[in-house]
C-alpha cells in the first residue's frame, strides 16, 4: 500500500518551505536560507538543483547552493533575472515558498573522493560550486589538493566575497581570483579566468576539474585543462538550459535526446563531446 | 487473440448503448465543417467510422492542451494542493498509427517519475480502434510500419463489408463488448477477408518512407551536417503547427493563474513546441537552438532517434497530420528522410 501511496503522488506538487535568511550578496544577487514545512532534510547532493515556486508567479530550477553537511535548513543563491526571480528577491523572512527536489546527478562525490580538486567558477557559476566547495571544506580530509579558479567580470560582481576570503586564509586551500576588468580599489588580478591556470601547476593524473559558468567560458576553459593534462573524464561541467518540469517530462531542457534536469546538469566532458549543441 | 464479430446494423446499437451507459463519456470521429475531428459522441448516427484522420489527435483527450496541476491558496497559512483530472473516457474509432502514439506517450509519462496526472487519466480511458483502410494522402503508415497494430487497444474493429471483425486487446474490452453488444464468434473466412482488407488498404499509401523504419536511427547519425536541414527549415514560419497537431508530441509549458482576488490560483501546464522561438531560451539570454535549422533539425531527431533511444519507440506514426498542417510545406519527417536517405547514397 505504501508504493501505491507514492507512485500516487504528483510530481508537480511542492513542499512548502519557510524562507528564514536573506542575505545581499552582490548587486543583483541575493542568498535564501530556507527550512522545509516540518523541518524535513531537503537530502541533496552538491550540484543538484530544485525548483523554487512563487505561488502565483511561477517556477524556476536553482542550483542548491549549501553542502548537505548543513542539514536543518539550505540555501540558494539567486541573480535576479525574470519573473520569479524577481518575486523572489522582493521576500522578507517568515515567507513561504514551494519547493521541488531535489533533482539531476549531482558531482561525482564518489569519484572525486581522494583525488585533486580544481574548482573553476566563472560569475555566479559559484552559486552551484559553493556546495561543493563548502562540502570538501567540511571533509578535507577525503580530498587531496584544493584549488578554486574563481573569475568574474568587475571587482563589484564578485559573490561570497568573505566566504572567498575565509578560503583565502586556510592553508589547505589554494585559491586564485581574477577580474576581467578592474578598477582603482582592485589590486589582484586582472584577465580572465584563462589566465590564471598558467599560475598553477597539477598533477593531472589524479586532478578532476570542476568547472561551472557561462556558456561562452566552457570551450575555452575545457581546452586549459586538456593543457594541463586532464582526460575528458577528469573534466566536470554543469550546463544550464531551460526548464519547466525538472522530472523529465515537458522536453524543454534537452540536448539532443539528452535531458539535462535527468542525465545532467553535471556532465563529464567526455559525455559532452557525443553530444552536439551542448558547449 | 480472440475475435468477434458484429454485424453493420448492430453497431449502432453498441455505439448507443455506450453513450447512455452511466459513468463514461464517448470520443469519437465525428463530421466537421468538410474535415473529421474527435468530438463527444451523443448518438452513434454522429460517429463516422470510415475517416480518413481528423485535424486534431486523440491526444487531447490524454494530454489535454491545458491542464490544472496544483491549486493553491495565499492567505495566511499557504496552503498547495495536487490536482488530478481525470474522468472516464472511451475513446471509439482510433487509427491504429494513433494507438501506437498512445504507446509512445504511455512509456515517456510512466518512465521514471511517474506522471500520475497522466496515468490517472490514462486507466480510465478505453481504446477501441478502427482499422484506417482510407488513409490520408500525407499519411505513410505503411512504411513505417504503423498501419496495423497488436497491441495498445481494448478493442479493434476492422471493416470487411457488412460487418466488423472485433479483435479483443483486453479483458476490459471483452467485458465492455460482452455488456454492450450482440456478437458471435469470427470464421477464419471473416479473419481471411480482414486480412485482406488490411493488404489492400497498405497499398492505398500515397507516400512511402524509402527505408525501413530501423534504418532511420543510423541513417540520423551521419546526418547532422546535411545542407537538407538548412534548405528545408529556410521556409518555416515558426508557427509551431507541425508540432500542435503531432499525435507523438508532448512536451509542455507550466503557467501559473491568479484570480483577481490574489488568494488563490492554479498552475497549469499546456501544449509546447520546440519547433516555437523561444522554446530553449533561458534567462541570460542564451537560446540553444537558436536558428529554423537547428530547430527543424531538432525536431527531425526527436522523431527519428532521440526518444527511440530513449523508448526503443519512434516519435512519428506517419499520421501525415504535420504534413497537412503546414503552410510552408516542410513539416513531414518521411520527406526528410527520403532527402537525407537520398543524400547519403
Ligand atoms: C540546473 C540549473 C541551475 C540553476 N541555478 C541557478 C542558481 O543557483 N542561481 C541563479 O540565480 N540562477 C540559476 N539558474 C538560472 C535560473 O533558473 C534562471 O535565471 C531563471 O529560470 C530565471 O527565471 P525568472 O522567472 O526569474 O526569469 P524569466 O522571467 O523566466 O526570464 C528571464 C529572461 O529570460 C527571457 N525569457 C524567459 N522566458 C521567455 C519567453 N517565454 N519569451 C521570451 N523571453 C523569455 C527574457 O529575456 C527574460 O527577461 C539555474 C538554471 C538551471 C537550469
Ligand atoms: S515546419 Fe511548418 S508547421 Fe512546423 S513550425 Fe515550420 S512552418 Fe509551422
Ligand atoms: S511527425 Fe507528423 S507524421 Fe509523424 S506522427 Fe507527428 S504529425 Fe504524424
Ligand atoms: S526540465 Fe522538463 S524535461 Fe527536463
Amino acid at each position: 500500500m505504501i508504493t501505491e501511496e507514492i507512485t500516487r503522488t504528483s510530481i508537480y506538487l511542492p513542499q512548502l518551505a519557510e524562507l528564514i535568511k536573506v542575505k545581499s550578496i552582490a548587486e543583483r544577487e541575493k542568498l535564501f536560507e530556507f527550512k522545509l514545512q516540518d523541518a524535513k532534510e531537503l537530502g541533496h547532493k552538491p550540484g543538484q538543483f530544485v525548483e523554487v515556486s512563487l505561488l502565483g508567479i511561477g517556477e524556476m530550477p536553482v542550483s542548491v547552493s549549501s553542502s548537505p553537511t548543513k542539514k536543518s535548513s539550505f540555501e540558494l543563491a539567486v541573480r535576479n533575472a525574470g519573473s520569479v526571480s524577481n518575486a523572489l528577491h522582493n521576500l522578507t523572512e517568515g515567507a513561504t515558498v514551494g519547493i521541488r527536489g531535489p533533482f539531476g546527478k549531482g558531482f561525482p562525490l564518489e569519484s572525486l573522493k581522494g583525488k585533486d580538486i580544481l574548482i573553476v567558477a566563472g560569475g555566479i557559476g559559484l552559486f552551484p560550486l559553493r556546495s561543493l566547495i563548502n562540502y570538501i571544506l567540511d571533509k578535507r580530509d577525503e580530498f587531496g589538493r584544493f584549488i578554486i579558479l574563481s573569475g568574474c567580470r568587475t571587482p563589484r560582481e564578485r559573490v561570497f566575497v568573505n566566504e572567498l576570503g575565509q578560503c583565502q586564509k586556510r592553508q589547505d586551500v589554494e585559491l586564485l581570483e581574477t577580474v576581467d576588468r578592474g578598477d582603482e580599489e582592485w589590486t589582484g588580478n586582472v584577465g580572465m579566468i584563462t589566465t590564471l591556470f598558467s599560475k598553477v601547476t597539477v598533477a593531472p593524473q589524479n586532478t578532476f576539474a570542476i568547472v561551472v559558468g557561462p556558456p561562452v567560458m566552457y570551450k575555452f576553459v575545457v581546452a586549459e585543462c586538456k593543457k594541463k593534462g586532464l582526460r575528458d573524464e577528469q573534466i566536470l561541467l554543469s550546463l544550464e538550459r531551460r526548464m519547466k518540469c525538472g522530472v523529465g517530462k515537458c522536453g524543454h531542457c534537452q540536448i539532443n535526446g539528452v535531458y539535462v534536469c535527468q542525465e545532467g546538469p553535471v556532465f563529464t566532458y567526455a559525455e559532452i563531446l557525443k553530444l552536439r549543441e551542448a558547449i | 487473440m480472440e475475435n468477434k464479430v458484429i454485424e453493420k446494423q448492430n453497431m449502432s446499437l453498441l455505439v448507443n448503448s455506450l453513450t447512455s451507459a452511466e459513468g463514461a463519456e464517448v470520443i469519437g470521429p465525428r463530421r466537421k465543417d468538410g474535415k473529421y475531428a474527435f468530438g463527444k459522441i451523443a448518438d452513434a448516427s454522429e460517429l463516422c467510422l470510415d475517416y480518413d484522420t481528423t485535424v486534431l489527435p486523440p491526444k487531447m483527450y490524454l494530454l489535454p492542451p491545458k491542464e490544472t496541476l496544483i491549486t493553491f491558496k495565499l492567505e495566511k497559512e499557504y496552503k498547495v494542493e495536487p490536482v488530478i483530472e481525470d474522468k472516464s473516457v472511451i475513446l471509439f474509432g482510433v487509427h491504429p498509427h494513433d494507438i501506437k502514439a498512445i504507446e509512445l506517450l504511455d512509456a515517456t509519462f510512466s518512465a521514471t517519475n511517474p506522471d500520475v496526472n497522466y496515468l490517472s487519466r490514462r486507466e480510465k480511458i478505453t481504446v477501441i480502434g478502427v482499422d484506417c483502410l482510407n488513409p490520408n494522402p500525407n499519411a505513410f503508415c505503411a512504411s513505417l510500419g504503423t498501419a496495423i497494430a497488436e497491441t495498445g487497444f481494448d478493442l479493434l474493429l476492422t471493416d470487411i463489408g457488412d460487418r466488423y471483425v472485433v479483435t479483443i486487446g483486453s479483458s476490459k474490452g471483452k467485458e465492455l463488448l460482452r455488456e454492450h453488444a450482440e456478437t458471435r464468434e469470427a470464421s477464419q473466412a471473416e479473419l481471411a477477408q480482414r486480412d485482406v482488407e488490411r493488404q489492400k488498404a497498405l497499398a492505398n499509401y500515397k507516400v512511402s518512407l524509402k527505408m525501413p523504419p530501423e534504418e532511420i536511427p543510423k541513417l540520423l547519425d551521419k546526418s547532422w551536417d546535411s545542407h537538407v536541414f538548412e534548405e528545408r527549415s529556410e521556409k518555416c514560419l515558426n508557427c509551431g503547427s507541425c508540432v500542435m497537431v503531432c499525435p507523438t508530441c508532448f512536451c509542455f509549458d507550466v503557467q501559473d493563474d491568479v484570480a483577481l482576488n490574489l488568494k488563490q490560483g492554479e498552475r497549469y501546464r499546456q501544449w509546447d513546441a520546440c519547433m516555437l522561438t523561444d522554446f530553449a531560451l533561458v534567462a541570460g539570454g542564451a537560446n540553444f537552438r537558436e536558428d529554423k535549422k537547428s530547430r527543424l533539425r531538432h525536431r527531425m531527431y526527436r522523431k527519428g532517434k532521440y526518444l527511440w533511444e530513449r523508448y526503443g519507440k519512434l516519435g512519428c506514426v506517419g499520421c501525415g497530420r504535420c504534413a497537412s498542417a503546414c503552410l510552408a510545406e516542410i513539416a513531414s519527417p518521411a520527406e526528410t528522410f527520403n532527402l537525407l536517405k537520398e543524400e547519403s547514397k
